[in-house]
């Protein structure tokens, strides 16, 4: 199993933001997190990546538990981050050669990582610009890039497709297919059209919890109104 | 590193800062006046202008990362965060030891007017990257604990002025007449400028080294655990 995560909790002041979350991913899956704003998606992705730290349960990434050894979890996963943070004033180029060898890559070994993550998200027309001049489909392309330059085998990716055009959205989840072949990939996403193009199974977040994990046909078959109408029932809307 | 080198920002405080010392060593320091071969009255001032330009060198180091997001990128990567916090500690110190290396026309001045202790120079050029090493550990570690580059600096700023003006007349000549002698003497330990003052000279205490070592560990610490507190969320 690539990626475990058991009994995870997280809590801002009084506010439960994940609570006692469980499940895993392996190989060839492609794991949709579903769930309205607040719904302690990104809260979940950003424990599993190793930013926050859970108040309770544990991340296993290829059986290392992220809070005990960060350094050498955080090495295996490819995280893109909410909001697609980059740093502006660098080119794409630069910012993926940084994170090739910050992630390890051998400084004199760094092109050939950088242009075939840079040939994977499509960013070759723009990787001599400054990010801070790309459009936010290219930006989010060179995030994307970002979380592949060191071929990790599994990939956290928190709204993929956000900012992009139908075209760009489609050429990404045909990526996101290939790389799935041999790797464990979590996406969050609002998009219930995306879970239904590219996951293997979608797991349901309602107000920190697991509220529904199958496949996303099974999860469609039990509500009339199909995904949607399972959105609908399990879930609350927005929690503050 | 590479932020400082494709940002002007670094570029300008760098000039900001060798053109202030050029002119607070021949203004307020009357340089030719004073008749000397040596650069007393360059290293007089760098104390004061350190406290300043040292947290604006250091105050992008976390406050952008946290205001960007760039934090969550920067403390995801498989990397401690001692050495986050080491990596960007040198990039900084780097451009002050520039700034500092690039006044070397100063020293080969002297040496044409003429014929200065050049150890003891060499000697005050040391001390005072120390010192800047240590200036640059408030700037860090107020950045950590602030979003906002500005509050950050004028955290860092206050901070570094309180490490500076322990060691004033005033200050002490106050705290004597107050609290006694001893206290006083333990005031002035603590003051970067009564550390410097010896290095100024050319004398290298081996206390004083010690002083800004330690400044320097124990701000970056803080930093260290400000950064690390983020991860609370």
């Amino acid at each position: 199993m690539i990626l475990q995560v058991e009994g995870l909790r997280k809590r801002f002041g009084r506010r439960i933001a994940v609570d006692a979350i469980s499940f895993d991913v392996d190989a060839g899956e492609v794991v949709g997190l579903l769930g309205p704003n607040g719904a302690g998606k990104t809260t979940t992705m950003r424990m599993i990546a190793g930013y926050f730290e859970p108040d309770e349960g544990s991340v296993k990434v290829f059986g290392i538990d992220v809070a005990r050894d960060r350094v050498r979890a955080a090495a295996r996963i490819g995280y893109l981050p909410e909001g697609n943070p980059l740093y502006e004033e660098m080119t794409p180029l630069a910012f993926l050669r940084f994170v090739a060898e910050a992630r390890g890559v051998e400084p004199k070994n760094v092109r050939g990582p950088v242009m075939r993550a840079a040939q994977a998200a499509n960013i070759g027309a723009a990787l001599t610009k400054p990010i801070d001049t790309l459009s936010k489909g290219f930006r989010r392309r060179v995030g994307l890039a970002a979380a592949l330059v060191h071929d990790p085998m599994l990939l956290v990716l928190d709204e993929p497709t956000d900012g992009l055009d139908p075209n760009q959205r489609q050429a990404v989840r045909v990526l996101i297919g290939e790389l799935a072949r041999e790797r464990a990939i979590l996406i969050s996403t609002h998009s219930l059209e995306e879970v239904s193009a590219i996951c293997t199974r979608a797991i349901l977040i309602d107000r920190g919890r697991v509220v529904a994990d199958d496949t996303p046909e099974a999860l469609a078959n039990r509500y009339p109104d199909g995904l949607e109408g399972a959105f609908r029932a399990l879930t609350k809307g927005e929690a503050a | 590193m590479l932020a400082y080198a494709t940002t002007p920002t670094a570029y300008v405080f760098v000039a900001v800062l060798v053109a202030a010392l050029g002119m607070f060593t021949f203004q307020a320091g009357r340089f030719f006046e004073l008749g000397r071969a040596d650069l007393s009255a360059f290293f007089a001032f760098h104390p004061w202008l350190f406290m300043i330009f040292m947290p604006a060198i250091a105050m992008r180091l976390w406050a952008e990362e946290a205001r960007s997001g760039a934090l969550e990128t920067l403390l995801t990567l498989p990397m401690p965060t001692w050495a986050l916090v080491a990596g960007k500690f040198l990039a900084a110190w780097a451009v002050a030891a520039l700034a500092l290396a690039l006044t070397f026309p100063l020293w080969i001045t002297v040496n044409i007017l003429g014929h200065p202790d050049n150890a003891a120079i060499a000697a005050g050029y040391f001390v005072s990257l120390l010192m800047a090493g240590g200036y640059l550990a408030i700037g860090s570690a107020m950045s950590a604990v602030s979003a906002s580059q500005v509050v950050a600096l004028v955290l860092a700023v206050a901070v570094a002025f309180v490490f500076t003006a322990a060691g004033t007349p005033l200050v002490l000549n106050f705290v004597n007449g107050w609290a006694g002698a001893q206290t006083a003497s333990m005031i002035a330990d603590l003051s970067a400028l009564n550390h410097f003052e010896g290095a100024a000279r050319g004398v290298v205490e081996i206390r004083s080294l010690f002083y800004f070592l330690t400044l320097i560990a124990m701000f970056l610490s803080f930093t260290a655990l400000a950064v690390e507190a983020r991860r609370e969320g």
